[in-house]
């Protein structure tokens, strides 16, 4: 075992306390009729990190972003991001404090070009307000973003499109556009939700680039992802769930060993047949 | 049969004053539909209640002045009432909650239990006399270029229409054109994604009603000035669709789509009910053919037709840009 990584001598069990929490989470529950859809007791997110949440599907994944973003609400428990809770606060709330997500489904926003996408993104312009946009004086604050936009659009090798719509781009670009327009908000978490879905595989290679590259760059990443070998590649530490409940935690190669994994993943029974 | 007349007949209606409170009531739905994505069709209420607004304050003996206030904040306040439940909802809930709220408006100031306020079907008169007070022109006079010739009250209500018109898009620019417009079009696209960028959308669609509902409610007044008259069943239903009509025709989405809507609607409309008239009144076949009211119903066949193959030939509408228009929603 590597002494510096990250996650040195943490235990791989399922809600194992992290030295330098960012988000924790506890007793988090939501059901959608008589289906238990998460239901879980503990998880601390080590800041500084990639983890990825993995899991079969129905797993719930997707409800675990969606409540600990606040775009649904449970029926039971809390969590904290650096501390603060976030019961009952509104997404929009949430993504201000420094949490942002990213959607399985792309959002770009169409009809806007992807220098509008990256703009409108951005925090603390007055000129979103009502009376900022009819007094004016935003001018200033708006060229820093666009600077900032340019910098993020290059970095993501997307600054040729930046007077294209939205919807003109290809399924990988649009992802692309969607992590660089999260970034923009300079948030402390980016949630990616299966960032590598639909892309083609030469694009994988780069988004995997972009998505260590925020880790290095001071940012925490979650993502929900199926493809094992992506999650090997580049995850820090990994959270296995199936049922709604986190069945196991531990670093990439603890998690590919682990028996109760390959049990949620290929179904229980699958040594016996053979034996 | 006078075709000069039937162009002349046209060219009137589409510059009066009519025609602006189309435009500028066409303003705020576009702000609404074409801007933040709401399916605001019960649009004719805040006209209503913009015109009721202003009557009743100067029937109750209040000033004009004070009754166009009371008209904007009880047409933005209708805004809020209307978007208050329903905005959190998903967009359909807007659009069932808006017909609804219209009609049922209209009917309760039609109804005797309101005849104290309203006077019921009888409408209120009498409330514009200050306006035409403050008309420079003499009123009977008549001012124009060869047979373009309108009276010089007419004219008053041209004037001041058109004035409220171009403000009214030049406020709507700035709004546009700033970064609360550009939220406010991102929301139109996707409000989760929107949400998930820290921007407040129920806050934004809110604003965006409440304000253009006000627009329309000024469109109410003047509507309500230029007929001297404000009764119920001036703001039926389908004057929210011909609203709609105007917005698409014009290119929903863009600054000066309601104003080239507007004007081209009411042109087509006149000129085509002008040649409906001439035709069946000079030309044998046709009288024989159809009746005075048929020939009307062939008018609105005709608009219908031609709104048809606009949709066909140019969904955008005349100033929206074709591109926006092929992007599919993926």
């Amino acid at each position: 075992m590597n002494a510096d990584h990250p996650m040195h001598g943490v235990a791989p069990e399922p809600g194992v306390r992290k030295p330098d929490p960012v988000l924790i989470a506890n007793d988090l529950q939501r059901s959608f009729g008589g289906l238990q859809a998460v239901d879980v007791k503990h998880l601390e997110i080590q800041r500084h990190t990639v983890t990825s949440l993995i899991g079969p599907n129905g797993a719930g994944k997707t409800t675990l972003f969606n409540l600990l973003t606040g775009f649904d609400s449970p029926d039971f428990g809390e969590w904290h991001l650096n501390g603060g809770p976030l019961v009952g606060i509104a997404a929009f709330q949430v993504a201000r404090r420094g949490m942002v997500r990213t959607f399985q489904l792309t959002r770009s926003l169409a009809r806007l070009t992807v220098m509008d996408n990256m703009l409108v993104a951005a925090k603390d312009n007055k000129g979103e307000g009502l009376w900022g946009a009819i007094t004016g004086g935003w001018h200033t604050t708006e060229q820093a973003n666009e600077e900032r936009a340019t910098e993020l659009l290059e970095r993501f090798g997307m600054i040729d499109m930046a007077g294209e719509y939205a919807g003109s781009l290809s399924g990988g670009q649009r992802k692309l556009l969607e992590m660089a327009r999260a970034l923009m908000m300079n948030p402390e978490v980016v949630m990616l939700d299966e960032p590598m879905a639909g892309v083609n595989p030469a694009l994988t290679q780069s988004l995997l680039a972009h998505i260590t590259g925020l880790r290095d760059g001071g940012k925490t990443v979650i993502f929900v992802e199926h493809d094992m070998d992506v999650v090997q590649e580049i995850s820090d530490w990994v959270v296995v769930m199936a049922e709604g409940r986190v069945i196991a935690e531990g670093r990439p190669e603890e998690i590919a060993k682990n028996r109760t994994v390959i049990d949620a993943y290929l179904g229980e029974h699958h040594g016996e047949a053979a034996s | 049969m006078e075709w000069g007349s039937v162009f002349i007949d046209g060219i009137l209606a589409t510059i009066g004053p009519v025609t602006a409170a189309y435009a500028i009531s066409a303003i705020g739905l576009n702000l609404q539909f074409g801007y933040a994505g709401l399916l605001n069709f019960g649009h004719v209420a805040f006209m209503l209640v913009g015109a009721y607004g202003m009557a009743i304050t100067v029937d109750l003996g209040g000033p004009l002045w004070l009754g166009v206030i009371v008209g904007i904040l009880t047409a933005a306040f209708l805004g809020f009432l209307l978007g208050l439940p329903t905005l959190r909802l998903r967009a359909d809930y807007l659009a069932i909650t808006t017909i609804a709220a219209a009609e049922a408006i209209r009917l309760v100031v039609r109804s005797s239990w309101a005849q104290p306020l309203t006077n019921g079907v009888f409408g209120i008169q009498g409330f514009a006399d200050s306006f035409f007070e403050l008309n420079p022109f003499p009123p009977a006079e008549l001012y124009g270029l060869g047979s373009l010739v309108v009276t010089g009250r007419k004219l008053w209500v041209m004037i001041v229409g058109w004035t409220v018109a171009v403000l009214a898009t030049l406020l709507i620019r700035r709004l546009i054109n700033s970064p609360w417009g550009r939220v406010l079009k991102a929301i139109r696209e996707d409000e989760d994604a929107t949400t998930s960028l820290g921007k407040n959308v129920f806050a934004y669609k809110l604003q965006a009603l409440m304000i253009g509902g006000a627009i329309g409610g000024i469109a109410g007044m003047l509507l309500a000035i230029e007929q001297q008259n404000v009764t119920p069943d001036a703001y039926l239903p389908q004057v929210t669709f011909i609203l709609y009509v105007i917005v698409i025709l014009g290119g929903a989405g863009t600054i000066l789509g309601p104003i080239v809507g507007a004007v081209v609607f009411q042109f087509l409309f006149f000129t085509i009910d002008a040649l409906m008239v001439n035709t069946q009144a000079n030309i044998g076949w046709v009288g024989d053919l159809l009746t005075p009211a048929a020939a009307g119903q062939v008018k609105l066949v005709l608009v219908g037709v031609g709104m048809m193959v606009l949709m066909v030939f140019r969904p955008q509408g005349i100033l929206g840009s074709r591109e926006e228009a092929l992007i599919d929603e993926r």
